[in-house]
């Protein structure tokens, strides 16, 4: 039982709550988004014919919007990672703040998961 | 003949460094933790080379390219399909699994749900994935030997699967990583080389746009643009194909142990980034290995020679490189399918020695040398089973099978996964029909499909497996299997009767807030940590 306060002292540190705010802010509409878009290409190609227009040469839009989900992958990513990289500070803050005692995490009732 | 003893040189010569490698990396495998996740100690760039090592299967080199050869658009599907699929990873389950995890995915579901049925029921799952991906490693392999050699597909399996059976009994992981970068390596070299030769006749002069004109031009615009509408089930199999693709990868147990192999969840981050680099910019190149085999092969040489289009990359090399580029290409592919499978009988032997062995029968109490021992026993009855039921998938394409195999970790694991990192309320009785519910209902729509059930007379590339007209219409069966699988984690914890909070009380669960702050932060030690005072400073991440 100890153990667990302890993990819910971390969890009401500031730093983790900005954390996971954080996270959630840029994880929850990214991961609606790169689906939505990848899911897009199978939809339109299985049912309807809108994307076999030809754009360069042979090359069709259903192409053209396949190659685009290669740009998507990697520009994601790389957004994606040079933002978890600078959370990684906030681990070290909560991590401090949970050590230093309770005035950093209790000043806020609530805190917690959902 | 001089053709065919210059392919076997090349081909003894690929096998030996690999060999080679795994002798050297076998005197420093001595533990446990050695054996299955390289000690812990794997660095970002090696570990991204090795996933992209371990991804890039036969499915990838010879299926894919094979599919877009004798199909067009709809293969392609595959390699977007496949690399989307890292988003999933690297946004959603590769840091809380890093942060959680030990040893093998198991281990993840373990940190939360301390009960040994949870873990047998990951290790079924695992073992029937690397399976499935087992079977289609072997089927490519079959179909290059065949190609290469000239031996009967039967006897190319059973080759192949002494080889790796050899790997990983001496190896383990650290051998199977380094034959993975080794691989992946040789394979980009090789995939490069390939596209270079396509792109250089004298036809397509270096300019892509030329390639697609003259695939329309010569073989007709329905092999570059998508298939048409055909109906509601037709259109509903495409879709299901793309929720396995997209969501199978952060299932497939071979892949999640990698980021296990690295010390914490920067470095798995990182991994990702190289990795999907190599493997987005080897799929962009698959059109250009696809429709190449079509225009300088010719897509009736291509099904002659394998009806599914197995060994298109292959023939595509002999065609435009002469005998050297294609016993290159041929041993390429080759270290490519056992450096895989080396990966995947890993994987599945963890699970079972791992997950099964050592803490469900032994409680836990099995000693290295007994856990080892049994992780070995493991990988050869692995892969005799695989060898077996490699056998009848003869006429299938390569990356067809791995579809399935994706489908089956996107149905029994991806649920469990996501919820146990996300799901407040999620118990142990969820978690374990959650995965068999997933598992059983992916496998039995399988074999209802007409991919099993072929009915008496199938398509002529096809074999009749199971001669029963199907009773299931899909070819992909995700659609349905993975719902599933979410719905038998949400009644499963229904009907546990026991709430997460009770469960926690009874030791059976550790409180959702730890596995959250342990999921996000990897902080594993909260005495150590926390109370006995955080490090001084920690080496701060920028």
């Amino acid at each position: 039982m100890e153990k667990h306060e302890e993990w819910v002292r971390v969890e009401r540190t500031s730093a983790f709550r900005e954390l996971t705010q954080k996270r959630k802010a840029f994880i929850i509409p990214a991961t609606i988004f790169f689906l939505v878009f990848y899911f897009g290409l199978p939809f339109l190609t299985a049912f309807t014919t809108v994307l076999d227009v030809n754009v360069i040469g042979a090359i069709n839009l259903a192409y053209v919007y396949a190659f685009a989900q290669f740009a998507m992958t990697w520009i994601l990513m790389h957004i994606y990672v040079s933002r978890a990289n600078r959370w990684d500070d906030l681990v070290d803050q909560a991590r401090h703040e949970a050590t230093e005692g309770d005035e950093a995490g209790r000043t806020s009732g609530t805190g917690g998961s959902e | 003949m001089s053709d065919r003893v210059i392919s076997i040189i090349f081909f003894v010569l690929i096998i030996a460094l690999t060999l080679g490698i795994t002798a050297w990396a076998s005197r420093q495998n001595k533990s446990t933790s050695d054996h299955y996740v390289a000690g812990g100690g794997i660095k970002g760039w090696q570990n991204g080379l090795a996933i992209s090592g371990d991804y890039l299967s036969a499915a990838s080199f010879l299926g894919i390219a094979g599919a877009i050869s004798l199909t067009g658009f709809s293969g392609f599907y595959l390699s977007i399909g496949f690399l989307v699929a890292y988003l999933v990873v690297l946004l959603l389950v590769a840091e809380p699994l890093r942060n959680l995890g030990k040893y093998t995915f198991a281990d993840m579901l373990a940190s939360r749900f301390n009960k040994p049925s949870v873990r047998s029921a990951a290790a079924l799952s695992t073992i029937a994935i690397s399976m499935f991906y087992m079977i289609a490693q072997l089927n490519g392999a079959g179909a290059l030997i065949e190609l290469l050699l000239g031996l009967d597909y039967v006897l190319s399996v059973i080759l192949i699967g002494i080889l790796m059976t050899v790997y990983i009994v001496a190896g383990g992981m650290v051998a199977t990583t380094w034959i993975q970068i080794v691989k992946a390596g040789l394979l980009i070299a090789g995939t490069l080389a390939l596209s270079l030769f396509v792109l250089a006749q004298p036809s397509i002069g270096f300019n892509p746009v030329n390639l697609f004109n003259e695939v329309e031009s010569q073989i007709g615009s329905e092999m570059v643009v998508p298939p048409p509408p055909a109906g509601l089930v037709a259109g509903l199999d495409v879709i299901s194909l793309n929720i396995a693709l997209v969501l199978g990868t952060a299932g497939l147990p071979h892949i999640l142990i990698r980021f296990l192999t690295v010390p914490d969840a920067k470095t798995a981050r990182s991994s990702i980034v190289t990795a999907t680099w190599i493997i987005g910019l080897f799929y962009l190149l698959t059109p250009v290995l696809g429709y190449g085999a079509a225009l300088f092969v010719g897509q009736d040489a291509i099904a002659a020679q394998n009806p599914a289009g197995n060994t298109a990359a292959p023939q595509l090399a002999e065609a435009l490189g002469g005998p050297i580029f294609f016993a290159f290409i041929s041993a390429v592919a080759f270290a490519t399918i056992v450096a895989v499978v080396a990966g995947l009988v890993v994987a599945a032997s963890s699970a079972f020695a791992h997950d099964f062995y050592s803490n469900v029968i032994r409680g836990g109490e099995a000693s290295e040398q007994e856990q080892l021992r049994a992780a070995r026993f493991t990988a050869v009855g692995i892969s005799i089973l695989a060898i077996i039921l490699a056998i009848p998938a003869a006429s299938l394409n390569v990356a067809f099978l791995v579809a399935l195999a994706f489908a089956v970790a996107a149905s029994a694991n991806v649920p469990v996964i996501l919820l146990t990192i996300f799901w407040k309320r999620f118990n142990t009785t969820g978690a374990v029909t959650g995965i068999l519910v997933g598992l059983i209902s992916c496998v039995v729509l399988i074999i209802l499909s007409p991919n099993v059930m072929t009915g008496p007379n199938p398509e002529p590339p096809l074999t009749p497996i199971i001669p029963i007209d199907p009773i299931f219409p899909f070819v992909y069966p995700a659609l349905f299997s993975v719902p599933l699988g979410f719905l038998g984690c949400y009644l499963g914890t229904l009907l546990g009767g026991r709430g997460a909070e009770r469960e926690r009380e009874q030791g059976l669960q550790v409180s959702y807030d730890e596995i959250y702050v342990r999921s996000i932060t990897g902080i594993s030690n909260i005495e150590h940590e926390i109370q006995e005072g955080a490090p001084e400073q920690e080496p701060r991440t920028t």
